[in-house]
């Protein structure tokens, strides 16, 4: 049963994935199918205007292709996406671009995101040519007041990406988004290789973008501290599936699935016990090509009984607004 | 214009690349001005049996052929012949070759993968080889060269622009234009193209010094232009009954061949060492 299910969810929702898979297939050396790898594998939630809301996980447990997948860079196997009430999971080609205006995915490197033959101006006027009719004239006055909100001076319109700081080249690449009015921004990886200084600046610059242009957030992120100050709910994701989903706080307090309670174990606290004497998690995870019968973390879980390899755990409401998929949460 | 301005004086200071750009600079200059360089008109057609075979100066500075034809006119005119054959069958080239490997790279799926095997069946065969059955099978003219060589030269330019696009559609920055909503055409032409120019010039200054090569081999076999043509290839075969007593027969129409496809080549390797970023870098390494 997919996670979310009896949590019937928000009718107001902007959002709202249901049993959302995607499969990469595996080939053998003659390019026949030999199974497949499940990156996404029944996933369901929703997201509610104007909240953000946190993805977290190891590296490879398909945050990025959850991210990905709503972006429209991967079509999915199956599922469904509503996005402000319209199925958006089968549109292809031109129906898919036009979702596009209205939410936008943020690379981990925005920078890398930018042609690198052409200039700041050039890049930000793109998205203006494709999605609207507006003159240069009109579409330059856009590109500069976008540019004033994320902090840039507009002598930059003129550079070259490989001119720009990080910093800088992380703005450029939120205003390339921004001038679409997106109503959902997935930000994958968004705080990833800047140090811990700019870092608070970019995450400072998330939060006034969030309420100037009353935007709604996929967080994707490895880093829980971020996370934490960030996110409204978290979503946590093990394997291709969500096992865990709640507002921020309930579940930093009160973790209810083992991975979860794993998870923030290893989060490094002054003055508080060694990393490694709460962490519980050993090896590392099983590959997604090849999952474990039943409960898919049993294989790493201290609490696994018989029944976890019997039965696939599914996602239930353990308290007011808060779900897990585990036998025993 | 920037670009233009700063390959030119890249050029200018590599040597090798500069003399190359020299000959080629001559070769369009000869050919644009073949009538002011000889002494009448028709100079490159005229026979004269009584003046026939006869060595180097005075009135023919390069000496005269089997039927009194002045070689220097001839030479002359025979740049004209030669560019056109190049400059058309690269040009063909690169109009079915590129956009055969942009559609080829970007989409992959099997239109891609059927665009690259119909290239490859085309360079399993050798380029020679196919165009003298190309030449042979619609008869000898110069239409038929350029023809020839444009079938079997477009395929160097797909597996070239289909490589680099493989490539480049991995890069995040066309990924997010994806994202953004960017029109696959659109991706191709603004994104693409641009960032797969470079080797493209490179293969093309290359790909002329090749074509020359190969029309001249054409030509040679008396599959290229028919015989009062002045046509460098047909001129060094025309010359074999005759050698080693008439030695400077071969002599220019050989020069003008070896020079042009040498100076191609060199303004090739230039271009490349000029234009691509990593090797540029190198060369600051070394100071």
């Amino acid at each position: 049963m997919p996670l979310d299910e009896r949590h019937a969810g928000d009718a107001a929702a902007l959002l709202r994935v249901r049993g959302l898979a995607r499969h990469f297939p595996i080939r053998n050396a003659l390019g026949l199918r030999r199974g497949s790898v499940k990156a996404l594998d029944d996933v369901s939630f929703d997201v509610r205007p104007g909240e953000t809301l946190g993805v977290v996980g190891e590296s490879g447990c398909g945050k990025s292709t959850l991210g990905k997948t709503l972006a429209g860079i991967h079509r999915p196997t199956a599922g469904s996406v509503l996005f402000e009430d319209a199925e958006i999971a089968p549109l292809q080609g031109a129906a898919r671009r036009v979702v596009a205006r209205r939410l936008q995915y943020v690379h981990q490197d925005p920078g890398a995101s930018l042609d690198p033959r052409w200039t700041i101006r050039r890049s930000l006027h793109e998205p203006l040519i494709v999605h609207s009719g507006l003159s240069e004239a009109e579409r330059e006055q856009r590109v500069r007041g976008i540019l004033r909100e994320v902090g840039l001076p507009p002598d930059r319109l003129d550079s070259y990406p490989h001119e720009l700081s990080g910093g800088q080249q992380r703005r450029v690449g939120l205003a390339r988004i921004l001038t679409l009015q997106p109503r959902l921004v997935v930000l994958d990886e968004p705080t990833s290789g800047l140090d811990v200084s700019v870092q608070a600046t970019v995450l400072k610059l998330f939060r006034s973008l969030q309420r100037q242009f009353n935007l709604t957030y996929i967080f994707i992120s490895h880093d829980l501290a971020v996370v934490r100050m960030m996110c409204d709910r978290v979503a946590v994701m093990y394997l291709g599936r969500i096992v865990e989903l709640g507002p921020t706080d309930a579940i930093f307090k009160d973790p209810r699935h083992p991975y979860t309670r794993s998870l923030l174990a290893a989060i490094p606290r002054i003055g508080g016990p060694r990393v490694t004497d709460g962490f519980v998690l050993e090896g590392e995870p099983p590959s997604p090509g090849k999952l474990p019968s039943g409960c898919r973390f049993r294989t790493r879980c201290p609490n696994a009984a018989p029944q976890c390899a019997e039965a696939d755990p599914p996602g239930r409401t353990v308290a007011e607004g808060r779900v897990a998929a585990c036998h025993f949460a | 214009m920037k670009a233009l301005v700063f390959i030119v004086s890249r050029l200018y200071r590599d040597r090798s690349a500069f003399l190359g750009a020299l000959i080629i600079l001559a070769l369009v200059v000869v050919a644009l001005a073949a009538p002011l360089l000889v002494s009448h008109p028709d100079a490159a057609w005229a026979m004269n049996p009584q003046v026939r075979l006869r060595p180097p100066g005075g009135e023919f500075l390069f000496g005269t052929d089997r039927m009194g034809g002045d070689i220097y006119a001839r030479v002359i005119y025979g740049a004209r012949i030669t560019l056109t054959i190049a400059v058309v069958a690269v040009g063909v080239s690169l109009l079915i070759g590129v956009p055969v490997g942009l559609v080829a790279g970007f989409y992959g799926h099997w239109l891609g993968e059927v665009l690259m095997r119909v290239s490859d069946i085309f360079l399993a065969v050798p380029q020679i080889v196919l165009a003298i059955a190309i030449a042979l099978t619609l008869g000898p003219s110069i239409e038929n060269v350029i023809l020839a060589l444009s079938l079997t030269y477009w395929p160097w330019f797909t597996r070239l622009v289909y490589a680099e696009t493989q490539s480049l559609k991995n890069e995040v920055f066309i990924e997010a234009a994806m994202a953004l909503g960017v029109p696959p055409w659109r991706i191709i032409v603004t994104h693409i193209l641009p960032n797969v120019a470079s080797p493209i010039i490179v293969r093309t200054s290359i790909g002329m010094g090749f074509t020359i090569l190969t029309a001249a081999a054409l030509g040679f076999l008396g599959l290229g232009a028919p015989p009062p043509a002045p046509e460098w290839g047909r001129m060094i075969s025309e010359s074999r009954e005759h050698l080693p007593d008439a030695w400077w027969y071969a002599l220019a129409p050989g020069l003008a061949i070896f020079l042009v496809v040498m100076g191609f080549n060199l303004l090739g390797d230039g271009l490349r060492d000029i234009l691509d970023p990593r090797i540029r870098r190198a060369q600051h390494g070394r100071g």
